[in-house]
């Protein structure tokens, strides 16, 4: 022992492990991240590659002689009794006129499944709008059916045989005959964002859907936003730290992690059972969305009056201020970033929540745009949900298309909440 | 920390008899109370605000026991003393800010003007409206320096209107020596202001509900020493019409600016007397350990 190591040596001896654990944990976290991005990448990948096509749908040009007979035989102008009248057999007259050759009646139904049931409703919204172009033919491009419409985008494949194809080889033929005549295009989609569900893909659309999360939304804001913030103040303002207090602060946390399904057998049970409110509604979803939402809304916004410094409630006491001016006038104002924050955020869970609204029998096929939160109706996810499940594979890219859309809406709302948080955050 | 402070507890047993042996410092009101008694007169001139005999329970934590403290008007009184002795303790006691510590409990008796502040049919936004309070950290809301001082008067309905309010705005200001400073940024936040600027905008706003008293705890100790120098003057200048309590660490300060004294020591008031007379001849060992910086 002549000589003991000195403060140098020690640390020297020690510095290059101390570097190098700094240098694994940074590389430890880079690889985290790059696999959570990978993962987010391919998952944004699959949704555009599978959802873009949706924006576009088959139609096929046909020359419809809107024929007086057909539409108004007594010619009344009528407009009620031309809403009546039968826009399908002018389509199957059209295709008729295209292909004089078929005329079996098995073979007529297989050719007049080319155009899709709504056709005939594009024709009447025409006559409706243009009642001086009956007893004329017009060049209209009408939407073709989803088998057509998968199988020009390419998404089935023409080698598969016959059998286990939804469109037989004399049908292929048609639809060649027709492309060669250039009466097949692709158009914008105009159904996926303004037609409510339909059994038939091409017709299909999530604006039913949108308009049902839009009320179910507005209750959950209207309900969860002032009854959370008062309860928040409250907490944590006003009332005694007591046995009391600690265990509603306990149950809250806790019903901020219950699974949401449960909210949703809450709903079914309390709401439609007890309370006899509508099944399917807005309302509802909007209420069990509510119940869901509130503890999330209560714990940001206790978080937010906690950030709000002391001095702050001091200042105003000091100057004689009651506990409500000091929370209303200097308190709340600076809280309110926070509890908007926190109230998007969880609007936006809610937005994209699904179990619950299940169980109240939102999940229903809707066609119809709801009027009222009253009305039957679905949701964005719920939709999804639906589309998911259906077997045809055009609802394949509407699926990601709708879960596109809900991803925007959510993106818009998190957006929001960060310019709010970023416009409003003021210093003290 | 500790180190220091266990030779001083042992002190202040050792304090009583030698207090004791000073009769002739006693007071006509009772200061004397079991394990020690107040060494000089607490009493003032012309009383605004009395404490008798007041105690201050944090939990289990007995934070100043046994205080007996005269507030008057005209005059400045400092309290000093080591860190955690009580004195903000008291002073928030004067404008009963204790009261939003729930675990804190009071007993004896303060009086504004004769009422007792903890009485029944006092409220405590009138008291607070009457008993003013500056604070540590310049804490100005985060408003227009308008709304900084005309945020009371607008609370208590004191102006009638809009000019009435720009009147008490501009003379708060003024009083507060920031006018001339800000009378052309009135609409900017208080918050841009400086340290001192702050200070002095949270004087004003004080002043601008026209309490009786004001009570600063330690209105300097984020400033720096010029910043320090005016609202040492302004202090000076307002005690004309005020009676002002001010907590200070600094004895400089306290020598400067007061006219009254109160030595705290871990929650014992153990002397009061004139400035001149507790610097210049403290009569008791702890008060003269801490004043010639043997302590503290």
């Amino acid at each position: 022992m002549s000589s003991t190591p000195g403060v140098k040596e020690l640390v020297a001896r020690g510095i290059g492990r101390r570097y190098r654990n700094e240098r694994l944990f940074k590389a430890a976290g880079l690889g985290a991240l790059m696999i959570g991005l990978g993962f987010l990448a391919f998952f944004f990948y699959t949704l555009v590659a599978n959802g873009y096509t949706a924006l576009q749908q088959t139609r096929i040009l046909l020359d419809v002689k809107l024929d007086l007979a057909v539409i108004d035989p007594d010619n009344t102008r009528d407009p009620a009794v031309r809403a009546t009248a039968d826009y399908q057999r002018l389509v199957r007259d059209a295709m008729s006129a295209l292909f004089p050759d078929v005329k079996a009646r098995a073979e007529l139904r297989d050719l007049f499944a080319l155009v899709s049931p709504g056709a005939g409703l594009e024709l009447k919204e025409y006559v409706a709008s243009n009642p001086g172009a009956v007893g004329s033919t017009i060049s209209v491009w009408l939407v073709a059916d989803d088998d057509i419409d998968v199988l020009v985008k390419g998404h089935v494949s023409r080698d598969v045989p016959e059998a286990d194809r939804r469109i037989d080889d004399r049908q292929l033929a048609w639809l060649d005959k027709l492309e060669q005549e250039q009466r097949i295009g692709l158009r914008f989609n105009r159904y996926f964002f303004t037609a409510g569900d339909s059994r038939d893909p091409e017709l299909a659309g999530i604006w039913s859907a949108t308009i049902g999360s839009f009320y179910m939304l507005l209750v959950t804001l209207l309900l969860s936003f002032p009854l959370g913030v008062a309860t928040a103040i409250y907490l944590e303002e006003f009332a005694r730290r007591n046995r009391w207090t600690d265990l509603i602060e306990v149950n809250i946390n806790n019903l901020a992690a219950v699974p949401s399904i449960v909210f949703g057998l809450l709903g079914l049970a309390l709401f439609i059972n007890a309370f006899g409110l509508p099944r399917s509604a807005p309302l509802v979803g909007g209420l069990v969305l509510s119940l869901m939402t509130l503890p999330v809304i209560i714990i940001a916004s206790r978080a937010a009056l906690t950030a709000v410094p002391p001095s702050i409630r001091e200042a105003a006491l000091g100057l004689g201020a009651s506990k409500m001016q000091m929370v209303m006038h200097h308190v709340l104002p600076l809280a309110m970033p926070g509890m908007l924050t926190g109230t998007i955020i969880g609007m936006a869970r809610a937005l994209g929540e699904s179990a619950p609204l299940l169980m109240i029998g939102m999940v229903a096929f809707i066609v119809d745009v709801p009027d009222s939160p009253l009305d039957p109706s679905t949701a964005l996810p719920v939709q999804v949900y639906l589309w998911a499940d259906s077997p045809e594979r055009a609802f394949v890219e509407r699926t990601s298309a709708a879960i596109i859309v809900l991803l925007l809406f959510l993106l818009v709302m998190n957006a929001t909440a960060i310019l709010l948080r970023k416009r409003f955050e003021r210093r003290y | 920390m500790n180190l220091a402070a266990e030779p001083k507890s042992n002190k202040v047993s050792e304090a009583a008899p030698q207090a004791a042996a000073v009769p002739s410092t006693q007071p006509a009101v009772e200061a004397v109370e079991e394990g020690y008694r107040t060494v000089g007169d607490f009493t003032a001139l012309k009383p605004v605000m009395q404490a008798r005999k007041v105690d201050v329970f944090y939990g289990d934590n007995h934070a100043i026991q046994r205080v007996n403290l005269d507030v008057g008007l005209n005059e400045v009184i400092a309290l000093i003393g080591p860190s955690g002795c009580g004195k903000s303790t008291f002073i928030r006691c004067l404008n009963r800010m204790n009261d939003t510590i729930e675990s804190a409990r009071i007993t004896g008796e303060i009086t504004l003007d004769g009422e007792n502040i903890y009485g029944r049919h006092m409220d405590v936004v009138m008291l607070r409206a009457r008993v003013g309070m500056v604070f540590q950290k310049p804490n100005p809301f985060p408003k227009s320096v308008y709304d900084n001082v005309a945020y009371g008067p607008r609370i208590h309905g004191l102006a009638r209107d809009r000019v009435e309010l720009d009147e008490i705005v501009q003379t708060s200001l003024e009083r507060a020596g920031l006018w001339v400073e800000v009378k052309d940024r009135l609409e900017e936040p208080g918050t841009g202001l400086s340290g001192g600027q702050q200070q002095r905008l949270c004087i004003a706003r004080t002043i601008a509900v026209n309490p009786e008293v004001i009570l600063m705890d330690e209105p300097c100790s984020a400033l720096d020493p010029i910043a320090t120098a005016r609202i040492e003057d302004l202090i000076d200048e307002l005690k004309q019409n005020y009676a002002i309590v001010i907590v200070t660490h600094s004895m400089q300060q306290a020598a400067r600016v007061s006219q009254r004294t109160a030595y705290f020591h871990l929650g014992k008031l153990i002397e009061v007397g004139d400035t001149d007379e507790v610097f210049t001849n403290p009569r008791h060992k702890l008060t003269e350990d801490y004043i010639t910086g043997r302590f503290g």
